[in-house]
């Protein structure tokens, strides 16, 4: 049997593959040839994307370049959202390579943050981390580091150093083993049909009857509607890094080996392809 | 953690024990009769049935109780019959014990109980100081008393011999009466309470039994230990007045309630007197309210009185026996006990269940709060789930209500409670209110609770209505004083109707199935003892949700198979991630490069030149990947040398080991390469923090192992090594270790380290490895790696268990004779320190003195060490004429200086893949070294306990490497060392020093048949032995290593010792007959080391004892063993036409000389 560490590395090294099309209106010198890479599910947008921005700024003219932003079949995709969970959540059961086109005009505002550097990542980032402890360990994991962990973190994920982030990220992963978990799980979970953002409540590992807390439960309590009633046909796909793990994996379990960096668990509830 | 017992009685008499691994209390159904009390220590558990007698139960252990009854056979000399058993008038009996004195002819001896029976007949003694005599055991001597010796001579006039025989103790695992040999005996005893073991280890299993009898006189059982179960006789104790009940401790408290309600304190309780001296009186915690039960452990003492409140003294220990001040505490209880490691048990008045405080620890040893033990006992009927739920509702309530009360205080102020409680259990209470879910977050507790506190419940409850539980049976009212106190036992079933209001609100809560009892059959328990259970506030206990879990496994169905399932069906869901996102589209560009990583860091570093100091240099390490995609990396330590910049580096895949040397002053670690193990001069860094040096040793481990590949658990053939400091190391043997003529060099094995703390390892080709601690417990490998401070990647998740050791920390008080004020410690001033170490050169004090690392911590405080070789006086002194001199334990007139030992004990916490093997401490172990047919295959495993018992391990195989139990083999006297070869042959080294062979063991015959002394090189004591295919190698007390000549399989013991090299500490053979040792004084390049590991190179079947020293790892090495290396190496293969002949030429040449032994 697989170690759970094999499940981080998949993790960690999970990608898709992506094809970059610059968008029909954008005004060119020549025609602009797609650009192929694959992308760290774990990773942000614009921190892989600078291949790709100097593949299309070749063939324009500066002074038709705003600030570059990515679209898929019409949603503007949220950098600040890990990549894995924007596939997951629009394009999971589509055809591969996933296809994104590329903008660099008419910056949708109201759908998306500027992103002007990669320190405006790294302060999300670094915040996500700092919340997700708030949840597990009331703040004290993260705030025991120094300034040269966090930048270990950081850099871990920007260079994809598997073994330079998990040298850290551990600590965050500890829990004392009398209270089998954390004190909350960090969890997120996104939907394509609401206006809401993503649910994140306050939610136990374990029960106060020291009952293990499962992914069923979670949704049971935090969205019901993702659960299959009875007899019925699944209506909903539970989605976390484009697998389903079944419903009685406990929580505890999925937020140590299948939390994004950020360390927080992004579960995508997303409807059951219909064919 | 062992498996121990805790013993209770219920209301009705019955016995009842609970596992801490269990999840019911078993029924001792060998109880003839009702039971009143029970007592209970790790060996045994003593009672009080309803007959007034004492009762003993042993529990069956593989260690049989046996006692060697021996008795001398004396004659003389005279010029008519030779010796003879005429002996002059003024001379012995003919049949007499050691001194001469008492007259003990064969038939005097009786079984001492209906519990002993004799093993076999008397029989001689043909061994005398480890030799074996010549025929019919006589000894020699000129005259009584005076010097023995085995030959006889011109001028030996008597002789004497031993007889011995055995007897065994039967009455295991029952209730066997204690025989009452007086008369006197006192009216009806109606309290016992044993402890007192920690007093004095010696004589081994020693226990103090205190009993109370009915008119309050108290009793102490005289001459209980291993080999006396039963004690030998009473002795009463005199009173201040008449005591009810009595209580103590495994250390040296003793406290009893007299009938007026006050506290009487034992004092002078110690080594040489466990009985103590006198009482010294306590007031009862309230002075309107008497005492009238009192519970101690080591350092705690907890009472009760009449209005069932709880008591904690403050300030107990051994030196202040009477505390300080009492302090409230929360619960309302009948009857109160202290367990091991100081837990407390406890009855509730109000329901008559059994509580277990919560979070007691050496540094709260008052805990947090009170939880029911809430396990079904056997025999109780399963119920229809309709009518359990209701009743597991109410109870549900009941038990919030409780647990919310106990946890006020420390939910509100954990560390003050000190000063707070006593407001708390006399405010005005409401009833608890409906919601009542279960909680464990204490802050949501005191959310919880705020607003309420204890008491109010029950007094209502007790208002409330006539019990529904049947009343207490009259006959217990004389023993149980509480009856005094009217009847509030009949409890548990009213709460519930008074609170049955609560039950649709509740329900909606979880089902927390706390009480799994109907109502009519609520447990109702009189008395229990946790003397024998030891838990601490670590252990992981089942006894509090047992039906949670059931429960859980019916609705929820998460059953072990299915959380299989969850954790496959990822596995599975990643793997087809990867096929389906990436397989197809490896040709695709990744978005992010590889590039150099480099992590640095600031590190003192011992400089190379002289003089050697610490100085401040920065670290770095950079880690790329090679060109196969392995990982390699260099150190680089950049330092100033005469303001000139300097660099020194190492690449990772040289490094051969990282060794931490943790002191109190200095987090250091020592990195090797081939070329430092030759100079016998590591790379030795020191990190500001220990944090931050585990974090660089786990980093650089990592990246070593990285380097060279090297993942996951240690392999079978695993060479397994142990440190002074105790770190476990292993090496992952290459083929040709073991090669001929070229092997691999020893200093370029890589050793990893293992988490955990050990004194010895052995292991054997099919990967079963036992360790054994410093405080002698017994280890058995996981499977696991890591552990330690090896955390995430470097560690594995499963098979890493918490691993406690335990040792002794010594200084010496030395003190000078002067003729005006005898002894003291104004010594001369060319004297050594007044207080030292063991060498009188470093003062070591008892204040200044600290545990050997930040991972030691002090369990106990300094005493006397009685346990020094040269034996001492009764106050542990030792005299000599001068420092340093031999050292002897009685004074003489040549004596002016003397010394006595101190110790203190000292314990590290840690984690590693080991896990016990309870009970029996060990001090030596060995594992059958040849590999098994399969991995059913029963391996003979042998030990020998610290007590010097030879034992065979029953079950071990690959699968279950911990066995089942011990088997028990006869000796007639201690051993120290024990080894079996790969063909059964078993040696042993006795504590003597002499050697012995274990005669036809066989699978058919595990234990084999008898031993055959095999006398030891001249004039030197053996200490250890090891055994491989054919050779028997053994190292004595001054560091010689000796073959055996001449073991052939139809002479298995050999002819004589050979003597193969000196400087040896330790010897490990191999299944390939391989011989390692750890050595003393190797000389390297640039110093000299010991406990370096050593390879003897030029080992051949036709040349067993090899040719030459190939040296490796070292100084500071403890322990090897490479019994797990059965990897025949390539044979060297000679340029020659007839390819590939000679290699099955060689393995039938070494398999019929491995099966011929």
């Amino acid at each position: 049997m697989a170690d759970d560490k094999d499940v981080l590395r998949d993790v960690w090294f999970g990608r898709i593959p992506t094809c970059f099309t610059l968008n029909q209106d954008e005004v060119t010198e020549r025609e602009a040839e797609p650009y192929y890479l694959l992308l760290p599910r774990v990773s942000y947008l614009p921190l892989v994307t600078d291949k790709v921005k100097k593949h299309f700024l070749k063939v324009m003219k500066a002074e038709d370049v705003e600030e570059m932003w990515l679209e898929y079949e019409g949603t503007p995709l949220k950098w600040h959202y890990p990549i894995g969970v924007l596939f997951d959540l629009h394009a999971s059961n589509t055809v591969l390579p996933w296809s994104i086109t590329v903008h660099f005009k008419n910056f949708p505002d109201r759908d998306l943050l500027h992103c002007t550097s990669n320190s405006v990542i790294e302060a999300h980032f670094m915040s996500s981390i700092k919340e997700a402890d708030a949840l597990k360990h009331k703040s004290q994991v993260v705030n025991d580091m120094q300034k040269k962990d966090h930048k270990q973190l950081w850099m871990g994920l920007q260079n994809d150093k598997f073994d330079q982030f998990w040298a850290i990220n551990r600590k965050l992963m500890e829990y004392p083993t009398e209270e089998g978990g954390f004190r909350y799980i960090p969890f997120r979970i996104y939907q394509t049909m609401s206006d809401r953002p993503f649910i994140q409540k306050l939610f136990r590992p374990v029960s106060p009857e020291g009952n293990v807390h499962t992914l069923g439960d979670l949704l049971k309590e935090m969205y019901p509607a993702a659960l299959p009633n009875d007899g019925e046909q699944k209506r909903y796909q539970v989605v976390i890094h484009g697998i389903e793990p079944l419903l009685e994996t406990p929580l505890q379990w999925l937020s140590e080996h299948l939390s994004h960096p950020d360390n927080f668990l992004h579960i995508c509830v997303i409807p059951t392809p219909t064919d | 953690m062992p498996v121990s017992l805790l013993w209770a009685v219920d209301v009705y008499g019955r016995v009842y024990s609970l596992s801490t691994a269990g999840q019911q209390w078993e029924q001792c159904r060998d109880a003839q009769m009702e039971f009143k009390r029970v007592t209970a220590a790790q060996q045994c558990c003593w009672g009080i049935a309803c007959d007034n007698n004492i009762y003993l139960n042993v529990h069956a252990s593989d260690l049989p109780v046996r006692y060697q009854e021996e008795t001398y056979e004396n004659q003389r000399w005279n010029p008519v019959d030779g010796f003879s058993d005429r002996l002059l008038p003024s001379d012995r009996w003919q049949l007499s014990d050691v001194t001469g004195l008492q007259h003990q002819p064969l038939d005097n001896f009786r079984l001492p109980s209906s519990s002993w029976e004799w093993e076999g007949d008397w029989y001689v003694d043909e061994n005398f100081e480890g030799e074996p005599t010549e025929k019919e055991g006589w000894s020699y001597a000129i005259d009584f008393p005076a010097t023995y010796t085995k030959d006889k001579k011109w001028n030996s006039c008597v002789r004497r011999r031993r007889w011995l025989r055995y007897r065994r103790y039967k009455a295991m695992d029952t209730w066997a009466k204690i025989p009452s040999q007086q008369t006197t005996l006192p009216d009806p005893f109606s309290d016992i309470s044993c402890g007192g073991w920690e007093i004095n280890e010696e004589p081994r299993g020693r226990l103090s039994l205190w009993a109370v009898s009915l008119q309050g006189k108290v009793w102490f059982r005289e001459g209980i230990y291993h080999h006396n179960p039963e004690g030998s006789l009473w002795e009463e104790v005199p009173l201040p007045g008449e005591v009810v009940q009595i209580s103590c401790g495994p250390g040296d408290l003793v406290w009893a309630v007299l009938w007026e309600g006050q506290l009487i304190v034992r004092e002078g309780i110690g080594r040489d007197c466990p009985k103590g001296t006198s009482w010294a009186m306590v007031d009862s915690p309230s002075p309107d309210v008497g005492a009238t039960h009192v519970a101690v452990g080591v350092n705690v003492v907890w009472a009760l009185t009449k209005d069932n409140k709880v008591w904690f003294r403050r300030g107990v220990n051994s030196h202040n026996p009477c505390g300080s001040g009492w302090i409230s505490m929360v619960g309302e209880m009948i009857m109160i006990n202290v367990g091991l490691n100081d837990q407390v048990l406890a009855i509730g008045s109000e329901d008559r269940a059994v509580y277990f405080r919560q979070g007691v620890t050496s540094s709260e040893l008052s805990g947090k709060t009170w939880k029911v033990i809430s396990v079904p006992r056997d025999g109780d009927r399963s119920h229809s789930s309709a009518s359990s739920l209701v009743s597991d509702v109410e109870s549900d309530t009941e038990k919030g209500s409780t647990d919310g009360a106990s946890c006020i205080i420390t939910s509100s102020s954990p560390e003050s409670f000190v000063d707070a409680p006593t407001e708390h259990s006399d405010q005005p209470i409401e009833t608890p209110k409906s919601r009542i879910p279960k909680v464990t977050s204490d802050s949501f507790i005191s959310e919880l609770v705020s607003d309420r506190g204890p008491g109010k419940t029950s007094r209502e409850v007790r208002s409330a209505g006539p019990a529904s539980v049947g009343p207490l049976d009259p006959q217990w009212s004389n023993v149980d004083l509480e009856e005094a106190q009217g009847q509030q036992a009949q409890t548990g079933a009213v709460v519930d109707t008074a609170d049955t209001s609560s039950l649709s609100s509740v329900a909606t809560f979880t089902l927390a199935m706390e009480d799994p009892y109907g109502v009519d059959e609520h447990p109702m328990w009189a008395w229990v003892s946790g003397g024998g259970c030891s838990v601490d506030s670590h252990t992981q206990l089942n006894w509090f949700n047992s039906m949670v879990q059931s429960v859980q496994s019916m609705s929820l169905s998460v059953t072990p198979a299915q959380t299989a399932a969850w954790r496959k069906q990822i596995f599975e869901q990643l793997s087809e991630r990867t096929k389906r996102e990436m397989d197809n589209f490896r040709h695709y560009e990744q978005a992010i490069e590889q590039s150099v990583w480099v992590k640095k860091g600031t590190m003192q570093w011992w400089r190379d030149w002289k003089p050697h100091k610490w100085i401040d240099v920065h670290f770095a390490l950079e880690q790329f990947s090679g060109p196969e995609g392995n990982k390699d990396g260099i150190l680089f330590i950049y330092y100033n040398f005469y303001e000139e910049k300097k660099y020194l580096h190492a690449f990772v895949n040289e490094v051969t080991i990282l060794v931490p040397v943790l002191n109190d002053s200095k987090h250091s670690f020592a990195i090797y390469t081939p070329e430092r193990t030759k100079q016998r001069w590591p790379i030795r860094l020191s990190a500001a923090t220990e944090l931050e040096m585990h974090d660089w040793l786990a980093l650089l481990s990592v990246s070593c192992c990285d380097s060279r590949g090297i993942q996951g658990p240690p392999s079978k053939q695993a060479i397994w090594s142990i440190t002074c400091k105790g770190d476990i190391f292993v090496s992952e043997p290459s083929l040709s270790l073991e090669a001929m003529p070229y092997p691999t060099p020893c200093d370029q094995m890589f050793w990893r380290q293992v988490g955990g703390h050990l004194r010895v390892v052995e292991c054997n080709s099919i990967g079963i490895v036992w360790g054994i601690g410093y405080d002698h417990t017994a280890w058995v490998y996981t499977g696991g790696y890591g552990g330690g401070f090896f955390q995430g990647l470097a560690s594995s998740t499963d098979n890493i268990y918490t691993q406690v050791d335990v040792k002794n920390v010594y200084i010496y008080e030395n003190q000078r004779w002067n003729p005006v004020t005898g002894y003291t410690n104004r010594g001369l001033p060319t004297d050594r320190y007044m207080w030292s170490d063991a060498s009188g050169l470093h003062e070591c004090t008892k204040t200044n003195m600290k545990p050997p690392s930040p991972h030691w911590t002090w369990v106990s405080d300094w005493t006397i060490d009685y346990s020094v070789s040269g034996g001492t006086d009764k106050e542990g002194w030792q005299y000599a004429a001068d420092f340093p001199a031999s050292y002897h334990g009685h004074k003489t007139m040549k004596d002016f200086v003397r010394r006595r030992r101190w110790a203190r004990k000292c314990k590290l916490t840690t984690t590693g893949p080991w896990q016990e093997v309870p009970p029996i401490p060990l001090s030596d172990v060995t594992i059958l070294p040849c590999a098994a047919q399969s991995s059913v295959d029963v391996v003979p495993l042998w030990a020998i306990s610290n007590k010097g018992d030879v034992l065979c391990r029953l079950g071990v195989t690959a699968l279950t490497p911990a066995g089942s139990s011990w088997l028990h083999v006869g000796t007639d006297q201690p051993f120290k060392s024990i080894s079996i070869g790969a063909a059964s042959q078993v040696w042993a080294i006795a504590r003597d020093g002499s050697a012995f062979y274990r005669g036809s063991v066989s699978s058919q015959s595990p234990a084999g048949d008898c031993w055959y002394h095999i006398p030891s090189p001249s004039k030197q004591k053996l200490k250890q032995v090891s055994v491989g295919r054919t050779s028997v190698y053994t190292v004595d007390e001054n560091g010689n290593l000796w073959y055996r000549q001449g073991v052939t399989p139809s002479y298995p013991q050999g002819s004589s010792w050979e003597h193969i090299s000196n400087n040896v500490r330790k010897v490990s053979a191999g299944p390939l007959d391989q011989v390692w040792i750890i050595a003393d004084k190797v000389q390297g390049s640039h110093s000299l080391s010991c406990g370096t590991v050593c390879h003897r190179l030029g080992v051949q079947p036709l040349e067993p004892k090899g040719q030459s020293w190939d040296y490796g790892i070292g100084g500071g090495w403890d322990h090897i063993t490479v019994r797990g290396n059965s990897m025949e190496p390539p044979r060297v293969h000679l340029p020659s036409l007839t390819e590939r002949t000679p290699l099955p030429v060689r393995n039938t040449e070494i398999n019929s000389s491995a099966v011929g032994c």
